[in-house]
């Protein structure tokens, strides 16, 4: 950047400063506010400047190294995207109006200082919605990870008999999941009865009921009973209404209901103490 | 006296935003558990037809106030390929992609209202009353 605008910026540092912060705090709204203290603005935007200042006696690696810096500390400090992206335009809006009040910019040389100015301000603009998009992304694809990861576990509770409780919403993505390990695990434990459990599964649309279906029928066809449990009344009532057939399907309301006609189906039962010593 | 929200769907999730949205105001009618099933179940399946069959579109939520009655409408709009044969889908049983074919006819019972308004090559608008007694 032009040393001109350099000599500027660091000769009216304190100007500039005081200029942007009142700006700012105008701008920002309620929300902001509670998000991002007077003195915390203060002192990054001191940083901030500071980080351009030194631009000149940096090399550009080094300078990169800051910015990177700096742009993950606002995205740590949970700073809003528009606020910081209309902080950086303000403050060349400061500097650039400073500079034509006290005659540095002129006619002849406008341009050349506008263009600078954008070849300054555009890697910083790109390298802060970098940091916050890769922040984002990351966020996104952990939370996908984890949801995967409680998606659909199968639990063997009894010798031949295992429970697959459903929590949260099913989509499509789940749905092939919940397939896939109700498949592996009824071969894996050789289990006779699985018991699939829908009491945390908010809403039974034709889709869910769809994939339960299909679910069940595969594991018919390995050779296990599917037993589906949990049915809330409400549930049971918008499946008629919608005129699902699960006539195929066992259904238990609980799975209690379930685990205990689950033992029927592989011959045993749970008894008393007292009663096996008589 | 109006009130009404609206959700885009584009993607997968959406259709779990537009069932929120329609579960809390459901609640805030004063609807009983399983009336809000019927409605957040009937959201679902408008809000899947629009992602699965037109790409997307929106799922609006709107507050009645009629004769002393207070209501729920969902409004589920697509500019997507319309359907054809409207006869056809209102059947029980009828699917273009392997479902139940349960979605239409299923969305009609659990609500009091339906009134569906097609235009092939235009969009669909889907407008569904339940009542609050």
């Amino acid at each position: 950047m032009n040393e001109l605008v350099y000599k500027y910026i660091r000769d009216n540092r304190n100007n500039i400063l005081d200029n942007w912060i009142i700006n700012m705090r105008e701008k920002a709204d309620e929300r902001l506010i509670k998000v991002v203290s007077d003195e915390m603005f203060a002192r990054t935007s001191s940083e901030f400047i500071d980080m351009i200042t030194t631009r000149l006696t940096d090399n550009g690696q080094e300078f990169l190294n800051r910015l990177t810096d700096f742009a993950e500390k606002v995205v740590r400090l949970g700073w809003p995207l528009t606020f910081v992206n209309e902080g950086l335009r303000e403050f060349s809006r400061i500097t650039f109006e400073g500079m034509m009040d006290t005659g540095l910019v002129n006619q002849d040389n406008q341009m050349d200082i506008i263009y600078d100015f954008d070849s300054f301000m555009t890697p910083m603009n790109n390298e802060i919605v970098n940091m916050y998009s890769q922040t984002w992304e990351k966020t996104v694809s952990l939370q996908k990870i984890a949801l995967q990861e409680l998606s659909a576990p199968l639990i063997p509770v009894l010798d031949r008999i295992t429970v697959m409780p459903l929590v949260g919403t099913i989509d499509t993505e789940r749905a092939k999941q919940i397939m896939e390990n109700l498949l592996q695990g009824v071969v894996k434990h050789r289990s006779e009865v699985v018991l699939i459990d829908i009491t945390g599964v908010p809403v039974v649309d034709t889709m869910v009921a769809h994939h339960i279906i299909q679910a069940a029928e595969a594991v018919r066809l390995v050779g296990a009973h599917c037993m589906l449990c949990g049915i809330r009344p409400e549930i049971a009532q918008t499946i008629v209404n919608l005129g699902i057939n699960l006539n195929e399907i066992t259904t238990k309301n609980s799975l209690q209901k379930g685990i205990e006609a689950a033992l029927e189906i592989t011959s045993r039962k749970i008894v008393e103490m007292e009663e096996m010593e008589e | 006296m109006e009130f009404q929200s609206c959700v885009k769907i584009i993607n997968e999730w959406d259709i779990v935003a537009a069932r929120q949205l329609g579960r809390n105001v459901a609640k805030e009618l004063g609807f009983g558990t399983v009336d809000q099933a019927r409605i957040t179940t009937a959201i679902s399946e408008l809000a899947r037809n629009i992602y699965l069959y037109a790409g997307q579109g929106r799922v609006c939520i709107e507050k009645l106030y009629e004769n002393g009655k207070s209501g729920l409408l969902i409004i589920a709009s697509d500019e997507g390929p319309g359907i054809p044969d409207v006869r056809k889908v209102m059947e029980d049983g009828f699917s273009t992609s392997g479902g139940l074919g349960a979605g239409l006819p299923g969305v009609k019972r659990l609500m009091d209202e339906f009134d569906l308004d097609t235009n092939v090559g235009k969009g669909t608008e889907i407008r569904a009353t339940k009542w609050l007694r």
